[in-house]
């Protein structure tokens, strides 16, 4: 009988010599998320402007460089600049308001019961509601002017960051709650030390999702009353060109309306996010 | 030389038969306490679930002193967790007491630091160093130098000096465990409550931290109360074992002097054997 024993073995042969190859720079370069999102810019921009020179009509549809023409006579003239400061002002204000507000429902939300069902009932009701459906009503309560604009942005921010927000206060583990409340943390310590970042990634979402809705809205909001206040926003830039039929002037507007959304994101909301929820491991 | 002894009738041991532990380095033995360092009495605890309370134990009585490893021990189903939790001021009992130092426990503590069996116990957003230094500085109000030294020189005794900077993500479960085993440790807490904390670990991981945890109380004799089920588990960590039954949770018998078994002659594993007979006599409880 023989017993049980270890048997050593030699290596299998000399190792193999490739343990790892440098990347080539093509595909190097390729593997930047900003290089691809570039790259589609481009493709769109040569299509924008392949399709107005067909069209030939600037009217209806304006070329690229026309309505970058159009852009830059406008932002040389201080108009652009103007209106676009305007909107981002009311903006700013109302989701500052939106985002306030939607904090202190979701710290009620979550210390008491009837609070939750008062967050749940509302936002369900009222969640639906198109901000701009409330304007007519907004201009009879607060006239022609900025407190209107703000009333409409709240009511566009408030929902999403507040359903959000506390959805992610409600998925916080059950051991992350039992670890902040070992260290003695109560109240509005406990909140901000421990729902607040193990919720960051939901909260982060609501922001997106509030500012997004806030753009929209706005901009939207604008187009229907400018028309009586001389300072109007970008909105009202849009709608006053095409009255004077400025075609490329309108595209001007629209596309400064998508570059500021775009910076927003991807500079702000981006960097936000790389400093906090991917760092932590949270979002990939 | 005494031997592993279960206690059948009454849950306290002897306090002779304590004294009978090969006693430690000089200086460390043991007096008998006036007043134990945790005293749990004829503890009930009932949690409700939608259209049921629950009874998870009754009258449960045990009394820890300083330095013990006490470890509950028991089938799923015995309340060991729910005990501890309620020793760690989560769960009010709604018959009985429970004392530490002769502080009624009443809610969650810093004295009393829990490790988690889950690896989410550590807070994502705080590196490994931060998320020991926290509860230092916010809960014992250390200076952050002062909580900083601290927290490394605990880090260190896991052996997890190189992953200072990293976040929680980055680790492994075993680090992880290690990590939240220095941030109760670097607390200095009168008693630390492990949940399971290698349960879900791999079996050559669980073996290493096992060791790690014994080779850190041989440095500085804090005292444990923990919660397994397993019961090799509950002899290599443990010098008294509490053994419940299930359904509701009751107090079955205690094992002392569980240091003395050892497994070179075969002593542990008679005594798991023991063990394991008594807590799975009826057939009907058994799993």
């Amino acid at each position: 009988m023989s017993t049980a024993r270890i048997v050593l073995r030699d290596a299998a042969g000399p190792a193999s010599t490739e343990v790892e190859r440098k990347v080539g720079l093509a595909e190097l370069t390729w593997d930047i998320p900003a290089v691809r999102k570039a790259a589609i810019l481009i493709v769109l921009a040569l299509a924008w402007e392949a399709y107005g020179r067909i069209l030939d009509n600037p009217l209806l549809f304006p070329t690229l460089s026309e309505t970058v023409q159009a852009l830059i006579e406008n932002v040389r003239s201080g108009i652009l600049p103007a209106r676009a400061w305007s909107s981002i002002k009311v903006l700013l204000m109302g989701y500052g308001v939106g985002v306030t507000l939607a904090g202190l429902l979701t710290v009620l939300a979550i210390n008491t019961r009837i609070g939750s069902d008062f967050l749940e009932t509302v936002t369900a009701m009222l969640s639906p509601l198109p901000a701009i459906a409330l304007l007519p009503l907004a201009l009879i309560w607060f006239g022609l002017g900025n407190g209107s604009l703000v009333f409409i942005l709240v009511h566009s921010v408030l929902w999403p960051v507040a359903l959000n927000t506390h959805s992610g206060f409600r998925a916080v583990s059950q051991t992350l709650r039992m670890v902040g409340r070992n260290y003695g943390l109560r109240g509005f310590a406990y909140i901000r030390k421990i729902l607040i970042p193990a919720a960051f990634p939901s909260i982060l979402t609501g922001l997106k999702i509030g500012w997004a809705f806030a753009w929209r809205t706005l901009v939207a909001a604008e187009l229907v009353f400018g028309v009586s206040s001389g300072q109007g926003g970008l909105g009202w830039f849009i709608f006053e060109n095409r009255n004077l039929l400025e075609i490329p002037a309108v595209f001007a507007g629209l596309l400064t309306v998508i570059v500021i959304g775009l910076v927003v994101e991807n500079l702000v909301f981006r960097t936000v996010e790389r400093r906090t929820v991917l760092k932590w491991g949270l979002q990939h | 030389m005494t031997s592993p002894a279960i206690e059948r009738d009454g849950a306290a041991p002897p306090p002779t038969a304590m004294r009978g532990l090969p006693s430690g380095p000089a200086g460390m033995a043991r007096r008998a306490p006036a007043t134990p360092l945790l005293d749990v009495a004829g503890v009930t605890l009932r949690y409700k679930t939608p259209g049921l309370v629950i009874t998870a134990t009754e009258r449960v009585s045990f009394q820890v002193d300083t330095s013990d490893r006490f470890v509950l021990l028991g089938p799923s189903g015995c309340g060991k967790s729910t005990l501890l939790k309620a020793v760690g001021g989560y769960i009010r009992p709604s018959e009985g007491s429970i004392t530490i130092k002769g502080r009624t426990v009443t809610e969650p503590g810093a004295d009393r630091m829990m490790v988690f069996q889950e690896f989410d116990q550590l807070l994502p957003w705080k590196t490994v160093l931060e998320n020991v230094t926290f509860p230092l500085i916010d809960a014992r109000r250390l200076g952050r130098r002062e909580a900083e030294e601290k927290a490394r020189h605990y880090i260190e005794k896991v052996n997890l000096t190189r992953a200072l900077d990293s976040y929680p993500h980055t680790l492994s479960g075993g680090m992880k465990q290690r990590v939240a085993i220095a941030r109760g440790m670097a607390m200095e807490p009168d008693i630390l409550l492990m949940d399971e904390p290698f349960a879900a670990l791999d079996a050559l991981t669980r073996r290493t931290c096992q060791d790690e945890l014994l080779q850190l109380w041989e440095e500085t004799r804090f005292t444990v109360l923990f919660v397994t089920h397993s019961i090799a588990e509950a002899i290599k960590i443990g010098n008294r074992i509490l053994l419940l039954s299930p359904h509701p949770g009751r107090v079955k018998a205690e094992v002392v002097d569980v240091d003395t078994a050892s497994t070179t002659d075969g002593s542990a594993g008679r005594l798991e054997r023991e063990i394991h007979d008594l807590l799975f006599a009826q057939p009907a409880h058994a799993e």
